[in-house]
Parts: C-alpha cells; structure tokens; sequence
C-alpha cells in the first residue's frame, strides 16, 4: 500500500538564458511513494500554482523512458542514481522520507539554459543532419530481404541504436564530451551492410561537427554510468578506429 | 455539402496505378517552384517532408518538439504491418486489406485500405534500405511475429522499440535533407493558426515557445500530420503533449471533422494509482498470449491473489469466448474488463483492474522461458508498481491509446479545404471503427513516404508559375492577431484552477460517458458537463508568467481549450451514431451476446462534422456513404 513522503527540494530556477540563476528550496509534501520523479514536480508545481507562484520548468513528454526528453541532475547525478533509468521512469519508493534532493538542469557549455530545468540540445541533431543517415531516397530500396544481415549484426546495431537522445552522457561528463552519443550512430549506421558506402565521409563529417559543440574524451566513463539505455564504451574505441582510417581515405580520395 | 472521395472507379487492383497515371506531375525542373509547408514531423510528418525535400520541393516543416526524434511515433512498441508473405503463411495484399476492413467493422474506404495494403511491402524496403535494425532470423532474413489475434505473422519489428526505429528512420532521412537545404527544419514551434483565403489553405501562423515569437508561413501547399487527440482522455497511453490543436485549427476553418467518437481503448495498461497520476503506460498485447485474465468472483474478496482458489476465479474471457479466450480483439476484452470492474470485481488498491496471471505459463514453460518472451515487460511493471509480476499477477486496465477518427480527408488525403491535406493519426482514413495492431505505424508511413508525394503534384500542378501569397496580406495578419489576442486573453483570466486542473476534470467526463461503452442520457449528460466545465475554464484558469519566454501551462492552456471543444464533439457523433461498431459501443445497440451491433443499413457512412463557426453552435453532419464491393458484410464473432 502506498504511503506518503515529505521531501526538501533544492531546485535551479532560472527565468531565461541570460537571466541569473540559483537554487530555490521547496517543501514537497505528502507525495504518494507510488508517484513518479516527475509526478512529484507535478504535485510540487499545483502547489507553486496555487501560491501564484510560477511553476517549475521541466523537461518531459513520453514518461516511459523513449522519447529522450526528460532529463535533469538529481543531487549531482544524471537521471539519478538509480541504473539505467530515465528521470521519468524514477519512482519516488527510491527515496526516503525527509530526505533533501537538488534538482539542476544538464550542466554543459553547447546545452545552454532555456529556463530553469530546461536546456537547448539542438547541436545533437547537427550531429545526425552531418551524417548520422544513409542516402537512401525514398522508392530505391530493393526487397528488404535481398541483403542478408546475420542475426548478430542486427542485434549489436540495435545496441546502438537504442539510444534515446537525451544528452545524459554528455551531461555527466566533466569535458561534456559527446562520444557516446556520437559514436553510437555511427556503430548503428557503420556495421549494418547498408552503412558501407558512406561509412568513412560519415564518420569523419559526424566527428568533425561533435568536436565543434562538444568537449574531447578523456575516457572517464561517466557518460556509460549515466546512460539510461546502458549504451557501450565500445562503441567509442569504433569510431575512433573509423576515425582515423576516414582521414587517411578522405585525404587520398580528395588528394585525387 | 457533397462529399466527393475521389475514389477511381474500376477494379480495386488497379484503382491506385490508374489514379497515380491519371493525375498530374510536377516536371522534374519545375518542384524546386514549389513550397510546401509541412506541420509535424513524427512517422508521417517526416516521412513526407523527406520525400518531397528528395523530389526537389522547397519543404519547411514544423515540430513543437525540440527535436523531430521526439514525436510520439517514437513510443510505439510492438511492430509493422506488412503483406510481404515472408512466412509463406497465405498472407496478401488482398488478406491484409480484408482484415483491416473487417478489423475497423466495416466503416473504412475500401480503395484507400486496398492502397494501404498494397505500399505495406514497399515500407518495409524503404526502413531496411535506411538501416532500420528490423529483428532477424539466424539465416539474416527479416523476422515477423504474429501480433493482435492475426491469423498470418505479417509483423516486423525492432525488439520492443519499432516505432523509435522507424522514427530514427524517417528522422535521419529527413535530417539528409535538411543537411541537402532541401528541408527548412523549424523546431520548438508550435502552429495555431491555419491561414485560408477564398476557400484554399495558404499557410500558417506558428508561435516559438522559447520566445512566443508569433510568425507567419507561406507556401503553395500545407500538410498537417500532427497526430491523434487520445489526451482528450486526460490519461491516457499517449505523450504528454499529444493534442488536438493543429486539426482543431484546421476544423475552425472549415476542415471536417471525421467520426471522432471512433476511438480506442487499449485493453493491457497498468491501472491509475493515484489522483496524481498523469500517464497510463502500455503493457504490450503480447503478453495476452500467455497471461490469463481473471476477477475474485466475490466482490468483497480481501485475499491475495494467490491464495484465491481456482473455483473462486472468474476467468471471464475464457468462460464467455471458449474459442478466443484471452486473446478477443482489443475492443471486446476492454469492455469485459470494465463489466467485472464496475460490478466491484475489480483488484488493487483502488480495485480498479483485473488481473493478468502467469503462474499457468510459468507452470508450463518455466519462468526461464517466460522471462526470455516477456523479461523487459515484467521489469518496466515492476519499475512502475514496486510488484514483481513472476510471484504476483499483473493488475491492468484499459486506457485511451489510439484515436481513428481525425480530419476528413479524400482519396488524395486532401482535406475538403483545397491546399490543406491531413496525414498519419491525424486524418481519418484507413481504420474505420477500429485500428488493428502495428497498423498505425504503417498507415503514418505509407500516407508520408507513398501517397502524398504522389497526389500533391495533382493540386499543385495547376499552381505553376504563381508565388505563395505573401505573408503581408490581411488573411495572415488576421490570422497572426488571433493568434496573440487568444495568448494575451489566457493570461488575463486570472482564475484560480491551472489549465491540468480543467484538462482533468475534462477527462473523467470523457471518460466515464465517452469511454467503453456510451448510452443516450450518458452523452446527453457529457455534453452539458463539458460545457460548464468549459465555461467555468474560459472564467476561472490560472495561467502565470508570461508570453515572451518559456511557459509550458501557456502552451497547455491553448490544448485544454481546444480539447473541450473536441469532447463535446465526440459526444455529439457518439450521440448521434446510435449503433455499435469496433470501438464505439452504443448500450442500446448489442446483440443477445452483448457484442456491438452494428447498424448497416442506417450507419454506413463516415460522418464528417462542419464548423459554424461558434462554439455554441452545433457543428452540421455531412455523409460520405460507404460502399463495400470486395468484402461482405457480416456481423463479428468471437465465441
Ligand atoms: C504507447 C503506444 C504504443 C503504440 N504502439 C504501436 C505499435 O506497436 N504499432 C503501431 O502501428 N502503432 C502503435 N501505436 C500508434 C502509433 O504510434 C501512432 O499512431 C503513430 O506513431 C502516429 O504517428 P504520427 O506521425 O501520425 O503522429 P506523431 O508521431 O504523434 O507526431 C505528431 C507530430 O506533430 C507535431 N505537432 C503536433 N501538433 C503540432 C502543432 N500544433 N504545431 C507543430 N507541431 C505539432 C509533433 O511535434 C510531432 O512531431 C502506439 C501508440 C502508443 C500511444
Ligand atoms: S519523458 Fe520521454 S524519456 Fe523521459
């Protein structure tokens, strides 16, 4: 049976990108162990309405972990402590009652603030617009099963492929380095057959706009701890190789 | 008003490769002359806006999200429809049109579920051609599965993520295009307006809501493909931000509004656990084939579930539907549910489900077994309700998921407002009175990758050689000022109740007169319910801050209102539709058997409602009478 939980939050407020920020502390009272994360917000913001004061903003839609948009640091950590969950699939049972919780939005130079718990991601999807995609307009395809893709293949794409965009990984991470985003489409895209033929200018265009939003790897880890669909390391040491063997053709091919 | 579908005449085989011959091209040189607006970019939105940035259109297209891979699309879990016959199983193209017009009870358009059926295949070429990572046998063939009560496995799918990607998909494919300055990508920004003038779409107004910028676009043509309205429910298995306001806009203007009491309630989600609670999550249909439903027989039952004696079990699916059990169609198991439910059958806290018990499966086949079928599924039960589903049975019950009905649209999916077309969720097309499982995804595709970049160059054909309107003309101006009037009203209320408050008192009567089952005096009641509730909102929501930056109870507040609207339509169709057919079950109209009865001979119609152009003035009926030439009526049965 459900029972109750009083909670101190200490929550970043800011009013818009250029506005100073800094910590508010709110009383969450009587929320249901049953009630999400963000339900919890919820009940906290019904209350802030209901004092006329302005809600906190947060990031959300899908609520079951898919859409990537939730995301916040939960007293330091990215989507909380809890292993690969996303803050919207965290459940308030994982706290204890009278504990006290800082809630900040992703915290990293190219993810700038919106207002309060909100941060712009948009560089992300300047990653994929450089080459996270392979040029197949549409009605070229021949019958999907003329390429052959052994059982394995598929399914180690698929690891990658389960990646949901929110940004946790470069929020954790102290350069916030966008490897394991990055290198994730392109272990998606470079190991399926279909991938091969812009394996290498992909590579290199993806990198290449990485580095101009986002911090160098140090191998720290962090971003795998944070992930919430537990996306691998591996894929790092990948694209890396790929990296470089994309110089070497790139170079002789426009040296030709 | 006369309805015209545009239906080709002739056999049905062929009605899709006449049309597509008979209707007029855009010269290759000639597409780069063209805009076209495109106004969400889930499965169907980004499918169409890639296609036609490949064709050379100039495209803009618009998501409120702040990124394209976030539309709802990208929750679908189970899988696509395909009449690919991989399995050698006696799938077609005929059986899979066959199904689905039986499937929506025979309240679809026979020629536009035929060309569904017929660019299934082509769909699933399209997604493994872009990388798609569709499940696999050991040879390296595509895997299927067969997936709600289908008889053949026509079912692919990528784990129990296929939605997320398929929208990878189309998103990456459309980003190719944005990279190529094909494709003008405008994110975080959300159309509230559509602009007409003598009758033809000629743009919008969008608002950015990171600044409330309010902005006017221009273009030759307007596709809306802005997805469902199942949030109408309040709860519901949608995304929070799901809402009716692109269509409702359009229907204001003048766009039809077809069947909307047609919806559908998902029969496996886990139940409500507080008043707090603001989703309903999806537990996967497949887990029906191998967990058993049952309620305590006596109401008053305190035992846990598993020290209830079998004798003292109420197997209802099993007792009443001997030959289909478990496994009834979504529509008949949702019903039986809430019958054992409102009898005080129902289990939990708020006795408020039934249960879904494994303990035979795991009997049978071991827990290893059902572990590996169901693994993730029983984990994502036990992250939400703190209940481990291996020693204690699931609790579940039905929830608003999908919707069928949506903007009118004709063969073409042209909205009767020429320039204005309607796809995926959002227009009404394919599924009648009841969407079959893993079709949804389908249809958002074949309508955006398909049969729009097909049948917009008939309209746009005899628009060559003139430029969009400008965006100075008074239509936009108007257009932009309604825009900023409604925004600065809504934070002039001053009330007392957020727009959440409004939106949930909205969704109980909704859902308790508009829901499974509906009778006469229940809808007589929503309608008169939901318009004092929306007057009481229009009088009494509190929205704080301000317009010029961020201000999520601003964007909610405008969908509230647009929502109140819709249900008090919903109940008007409901109303008047007094048969029983797929999702929309009318207590007067059943058979001895208690199963839906339909109608024919009055109801074969799609009925599209028009604007007059007041909220107190009752919308106006229009008929598009359907017509069944391949399949045969006949009255469904599951016993
Ligand atoms: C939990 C769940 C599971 C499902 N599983 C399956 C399944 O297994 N198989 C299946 O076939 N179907 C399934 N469905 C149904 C299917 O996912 C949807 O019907 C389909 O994805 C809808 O796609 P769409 O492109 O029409 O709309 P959406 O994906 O909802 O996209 C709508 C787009 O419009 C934009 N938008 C909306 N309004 C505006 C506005 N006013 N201004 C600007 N932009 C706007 C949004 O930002 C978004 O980009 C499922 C649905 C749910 C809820
Ligand atoms: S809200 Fe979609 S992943 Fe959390």
């Amino acid at each position: 049976m459900s029972t109750e939980l009083n909670l101190t939050l200490q929550v970043w407020r800011q009013a818009a990108p250029d506005a100073p920020g800094s910590f508010v502390t709110y009383e969450a009272k009587n929320i249901p162990d049953d009630s999400s994360f963000l339900e919890m917000l919820d009940i906290v913001n019904e209350g802030l309405i209901d004092n006329d004061v302005e809600p906190i903003e947060f990031p959300h839609d899908c609520r079951e972990g898919i859409c990537g948009t939730c995301g916040v640091m939960i007293n330091g950590r990215a989507h909380g402590q809890e292993r690969a969950t996303a803050t919207c699939q965290l459940h308030m049972r994982k706290f204890s009652d009278g504990d006290t919780i800082a809630i900040e939005p992703w915290r990293a130079a190219a993810f700038p603030v919106i207002k309060d718990l909100i941060v712009d991601r948009s560089p992300m999807d300047k990653i994929i617009q450089a080459g996270g995609y392979i040029t197949a307009p549409t009605g070229t395809g021949g019958d999907a099963n003329d390429t052959l893709i052994p059982k394995e293949v598929a399914e180690s794409a698929m690891d990658a492929a389960a990646c949901i965009g929110c940004g946790a990984c470069i929020a954790a991470c102290p350069n916030s380095a966008g490897q394991l985003f990055t290198s994730a489409k392109l272990w998606h895209l470079n190991s399926l057959p279909q991938g091969q033929p812009e394996r290498f200018t992909r590579t290199e265009s993806m990198v290449d706009t990485m580095e101009q939003f986002f911090g160098a790897c140090t191998n720290h880890g962090e971003c795998a701890e944070a992930c919430p669909k537990e996306i691998s390391l591996d894929f790092i040491a990948y694209m890396n190789g790929d990296y470089i063997k994309a110089k070497i053709k790139n170079r002789s091919r426009s040296s030709q | 008003m006369i309805l015209d579908s545009k239906v080709p005449s002739g056999p049905i085989e062929d009605a899709w490769d006449s049309h597509r011959f008979d209707i007029k091209l855009v010269n290759p040189a000639n597409k780069r002359r063209f805009k076209i607006i495109v106004v969400g970019t889930g499965l169907a939105g980004a499918s169409a806006a890639a296609t036609f940035g490949e064709l050379g259109y100039e495209v803009d297209a618009f998501t409120f999200h702040d990124s394209p891979r976030r539309a709802h699309s990208i929750a679908a879990q189970g899988g696509i429809n395909a009449a690919k016959n991989y399995r050698n199983d006696g799938d077609s193209i005929y059986r899979l049109f066959y199904d689905t017009v039986k499937g929506g009870d025979y309240r679809s358009r026979e020629a536009n579920v035929y060309r569904l059926s017929q660019v299934s295949v082509n769909i699933i070429d399209q997604m493994a051609s872009q990388g798609v990572p569709f499940a696999r046998e050991y040879g390296g063939l595509l895997a299927n599965r067969s997936f709600g009560g289908a008889q053949v496995s026509r079912t692919f799918y990528a784990r129990g993520q296929t939605g997320q990607q398929l929208l990878l998909g189309a998103y990456q494919q459309m980003m190719a295009q944005v990279n190529a300055g094909k494709v003008n990508l405008h994110t975080n920004q959300e159309m509230l307006e559509v602009v007409t003038k003598d009758g033809e779409a000629h743009g919008i107004v969008t608002r950015d809501l990171n600044t409330g910028q309010v902005r006017s676009h221009s273009a030759h043509a307007v596709v809306l493909a802005t997805g469902g309205y199942g949030n109408v429910f309040y709860l519901s298995t949608n995304a929070m931000a799901c809402n009716v306001t692109a269509a409702w806009r359009a229907h204001r203007k003048g766009a039809l509004f077809a069947n909307p009491c047609y919806t559908q309630i998902h029969p496996t989600c886990i139940p409500q656990a507080d008043e707090f609670q603001s989703k309903l999550t999806l537990m996967s249909e497949s887990l029906r084939n191998d967990g058993r439903i049952w309620v305590p027989r006596n109401a008053d039952e305190t035992r846990k579930a598993k020290d209830i004696p079998e004798d003292e079990r109420y197997y209802y699916l099993e007792e009443k539907y001997p030959a289909f059990g478990n496994l009834v169609p979504r529509d008949v198991a949702s019903r039986n549910a809430k019958t054992v439910v409102d009898a005080g059958q129902g289990v939990g806290p708020l006795k408020n489900g039934v249960y879904l018990d494994f303990a035979s499966a795991i009997g049978r086949d071991g827990k290893d077994t059902i572990e590996e079928r169901y693994g993730n599924l029983f984990e994502m039960y036990e992250r939400i309700t703190g209940e481990d589903p291996y020693s204690t049975p699931m609790r579940i019950y039905p929830a608003s998921h999908y919707t069928m009905g949506g903007l009118w649209v004709d063969y073409n999916l042209q909205t009767n407002i020429p320039g204005l077309y309607a796809a995926g969720e959002a227009n009404f097309s394919d599924h009648g009175a009841n969407r079959l499982g893993a079709s949804a995804l389908m249809q958002g595709l074949a309508d955006g990758y398909f049969v729009l970049p097909y049948t917009i160059g008939d309209s746009l054909a005899a628009k060559l050689g003139t430029d969009p309107m400008s965006t100075a003309d008074p239509a936009f101006q108007e257009a932009e000022k309604a825009v900023q009037d409604r925004t600065q009203h809504f934070l002039g209320i001053g009330g007392t109740k957020s727009p959440d408050y409004y939106h949930r008192e909205l969704g109980k009567v909704v859902w308790e007169h508009i829901g499974m089952a509906r009778n006469e005096a229940g809808l007589t009641t929503a309608i008169s319910e939901i318009k004092a509730i929306r007057e009481a909102f229009w009088n009494d929501v509190k929205v704080l801050g301000n317009g010029d930056s961020l201000n999520s109870s601003l964007e909610k507040v405008g969908r509230v209102a647009d929502f109140m609207e819709l249900g008090e339509l919903m109940a008007r169709d409901a109303l008047d539709r007094s048969e029983s057919c797929g999702g929309h079950f009318r207590e007067e109209s059943q058979t001895e058997e208690g199963e839906a009865l339909r109608r024919d001979d009055v109801f074969s119609h799609v009925s599209a409602w028009e604007w007059q152009g007041d909220v107190n003035t009752p919308q106006i009926k229009h008929k598009e009478e359907l017509e069944f030439e391949y399949v045969a009526l006949s009255q469904r049965s599951y016993k």
